[in-house]
């Protein structure tokens, strides 16, 4: 039993569930491009090779399609496959086989062919990574109804997502938020989600103010814009989304009506991204308890900037404390009129 | 580290297609494939005569509006019946959509072999009653999962061996070269049949391909590649089963021929002369079989007469069932997207219960 105040990286978590999923359930495999001597680029897969042997942890040829392609044939044969993509941009050789395959299979044959398949995905930038290696590419998955797409934003949620993941009955894609692979935290005891749900949003940080609405390498971002806004004089509340599809509705409008304000952060660029889905279910939902319209802090509208202009790109405290101030405070009075 | 590699010369593909019966029907006298016993020709024989009915009876219920598409194999009989009747038991099947007679070869009831034709539901029937994977409509995305298929059965220690169906033009596209990759490093029990019927929809071989032949394509991957006479029943059974039974990868081309437009709604003239399928009528797959039966002595008038009988039978069978017209509930709409159906799937399906009331 893992102690509850030892401390591990994110990848080291995710390494931790891998291990544990491969060791209680002999139909699991692992495979993709260079998870088994190297133990993966980002060494998630590290040891699992050499511990569960060639059979259940493999190198796979280079060649996205045919390893998605392929888990769909073994999970329709029985077995459970966690496939790990290198990077974000590296997944779109495999996009057809995600969408018009894993995504509608079980659709497709009226629920008898069910795809319990996980495809690992690292994410997102901030890692000085040069172009191809930093996409937010969760709007494309989360677009495709038949998926469930989820993201840590902790170590501790990193191995109990995970292991949600791979006893999910449905395919997953499981976004790695890469700039947090190295930051550490607890892990949690019992395998699973437990009193959490798989596909229920979390709130990390608790405020009176305004919600803030993060989901992986954002959730940290989120909290440390929290404890700057305490400073001036806002109480903010966190909700870490986990599960971006579905989509928790009800644990995000319990906080939104709560505070009456709020902000979704992400990455990605904002144009027909994740948020805009975001602010509409908040605003369809919980338009009379809004004092301000919902704000977006996101990505520009560019292609993913060189490492040197990555930090002008992604969205930070400064940006985000800017967009709380522009929730219309000084408007409380004339709010309150309308109450 | 040890290798094991098929030495070359199996890796290519002959020069010529490798056949048992010429165009005649009279037997070919050297060739490497051993014919099929005479019970097994018989039972070709009648499958390729009922899918042949099976398959005009559907294009005619697309003139009848009851199906809203359907692209005929008629000439493609021998590769539809002679893959088919080379499965074992425990072997899998991933088709695509022009291999509905492969499909009904197999035992899959006609009705639910036409539900995404009829337009009822994306597939009918069930993949594991009859060990056949859902048609592909997005060409070659099945030969990986028919890789992945055979990979598994192999890790599970299972005897189990796929056959994935494609043509011509899937050739081209990147998930038949991956899935050919794979299968070669994994040595995967899979057996890629090329039905090369000489147009993809209308684009005809020389626009699609440079090598030699499509079964040439095997060696870049180490997949051992046959080029079989895709007219001759008794050759495709042939190598098919060999190919079934070798525990490895195989590439198989079979030369044959589309008589048909691609679809009902295709024009054919538009890309092809009349004297070209007037050449391939010549070289029927069924009449070909039926001159070497016949010949042996073992088909006469009246066999004849009892399969064209029991032809005439499962036609009126498949119209009885498709002059039914199943919609299945709306509901159905939201129940089969996930394992459990999410909340706002449910609050959809409510509201359009709510307008439908």
């Amino acid at each position: 039993m893992t102690a509850v105040s030892e401390q591990v990286s994110m990848a080291g978590a995710l390494n931790r569930a891998l291990g544990d999923a491969l060791a209680d359930d002999p139909t699991v495999l692992v495979f993709g491009e260079d998870v088994g001597a190297l133990g993966g680029v980002f060494r998630v897969t590290d040891g699992l090779a050499a511990r569960f042997g060639e059979q259940r942890v493999f190198d796979t040829p280079l060649a996205e399609s045919g390893i998605v392609g392929t888990a769909i044939g073994m999970a329709m044969n029985g077995l459970r496959p966690v496939v790990e993509m290198q990077f974000d941009a590296f997944a779109y050789p495999a996009f057809e086989q995600i969408t018009s395959h894993l995504a509608k299979l079980r659709n497709r044959t009226r629920g008898r062919v069910s795809l319990p398949v996980v495809i690992r995905v690292p994410y997102g930038g901030g890692i000085g990574g040069v172009e191809h290696h930093c996409d937010s590419s969760e709007a494309y998955y989360t677009h495709t109804p038949g998926l469930r797409v989820v993201t840590p934003g902790t170590p501790d949620d990193a191995y109990r997502l995970l292991r949600d993941s791979i006893a999910s009955p449905d395919p997953v894609i499981f976004l790695e938020p890469k700039r947090r692979y190295w930051a550490k935290g607890a892990l949690p005891s019992p395998a699973g989600s437990g009193s959490i749900g798989f596909d229920r949003a979390l709130v990390r940080r608790a405020g009176r103010d305004v919600t803030l609405i993060a989901y992986g390498p954002m959730v940290a971002t989120a909290l440390e814009t929290a404890e700057a806004a305490a400073e001036e004089g806002w109480d903010v509340e966190v909700v870490d989304l986990r599960s971006l599809s579905p989509f928790d509705d009800e644990t995000v409008c319990a906080s939104v009506v709560k505070t009456g304000r709020a902000v979704v952060v992400h990455e990605a660029s904002g144009f027909g991204g994740y948020g805009a889905e975001v602010v509409a279910r908040v605003t369809e939902r919980c338009f009379h308890h809004l004092h301000a319209p919902v704000l977006r802090v996101t990505g520009f509208d560019i292609p993913y900037p060189p490492p040197k202009l990555e930090e002008h790109h992604l969205p930070g405290v400064d940006r985000i404390l800017d967009a709380i101030a522009r929730l219309q405070w000084d408007d409380e009075v004339v709010g309150s009129y309308r109450a | 580290m040890a290798r094991t590699r098929a030495p070359e010369r199996t890796l290519l593909p002959g020069d010529e297609p490798l056949s048992l019966l010429r165009k005649d029907g009279t037997p070919v006298d050297d060739s490497p494939l051993s014919m099929p016993d005479d019970d097994v020709l018989v039972e070709l024989h009648r499958r390729m005569v009922v899918g042949r009915r099976f398959d005009t009876q559907a294009t005619a219920l697309t003139k009848q509006g009851r199906l809203a598409v359907y692209p005929s194999s008629r000439g493609q009989e021998a590769c539809e019946v002679g893959a088919v009747l080379a499965l074992r038991p425990t072997d899998w099947l991933f088709p695509t959509y022009r291999d509905s007679v492969a499909l009904v070869t197999r035992g899959v009831d006609p009705a639910e072999t036409l539900t995404l034709l009829q337009g009822g539901w994306h597939l009918g029937y069930d993949p594991y009653e009859h060990r056949v994977g859902p048609q592909c409509t997005p060409l070659a995305t099945n030969t990986l999962h028919a890789v992945g298929f055979a990979h598994a059965a192999r890790l599970k220690g299972e005897d189990t061996a796929a056959l994935v169906m494609l043509g011509d033009g899937a050739t081209s596209e990147g998930d038949t070269h991956e899935a050919l990759n794979f299968a070669g490093v994994w040595r995967a029990p899979v057996v890629f049949l090329v039905q090369n019927n000489g147009y993809a929809i209308s684009v005809p071989m020389s626009k699609q391909n440079a090598a030699p032949s499509l079964a040439h394509k095997g060696i870049g991957y180490g997949v051992p590649s046959v080029l079989v006479d895709g007219n001759d029943v008794a050759a495709v059974h042939a190598v098919v089963r060999e190919a079934l039974e070798s525990g490895g990868p195989t590439l198989i081309e079979a030369l044959t021929y589309r008589i048909e437009a691609h679809t009902n709604a295709d024009d054919a003239t538009r890309y092809r002369t009349s004297d070209e399928v007037a050449a391939w009528l010549d070289r029927d797959p069924v009449d070909r079989l039926e001159a070497y039966l016949t010949s042996r002595g073992l088909l006469d008038n009246a066999r004849r007469a009892a399969v064209a009988a029991e032809a005439e039978e499962f036609a009126a069978s498949v119209r009885a069932k498709l002059n039914v017209d199943v919609v299945p509930s709306p509901d159905e709409l939201f129940e089969h997207v996930y394992a459990t159906t999410p909340r706002h799937l449910r609050e959809q399906a409510a509201a359009l219960r709510e307008e439908l009331a």
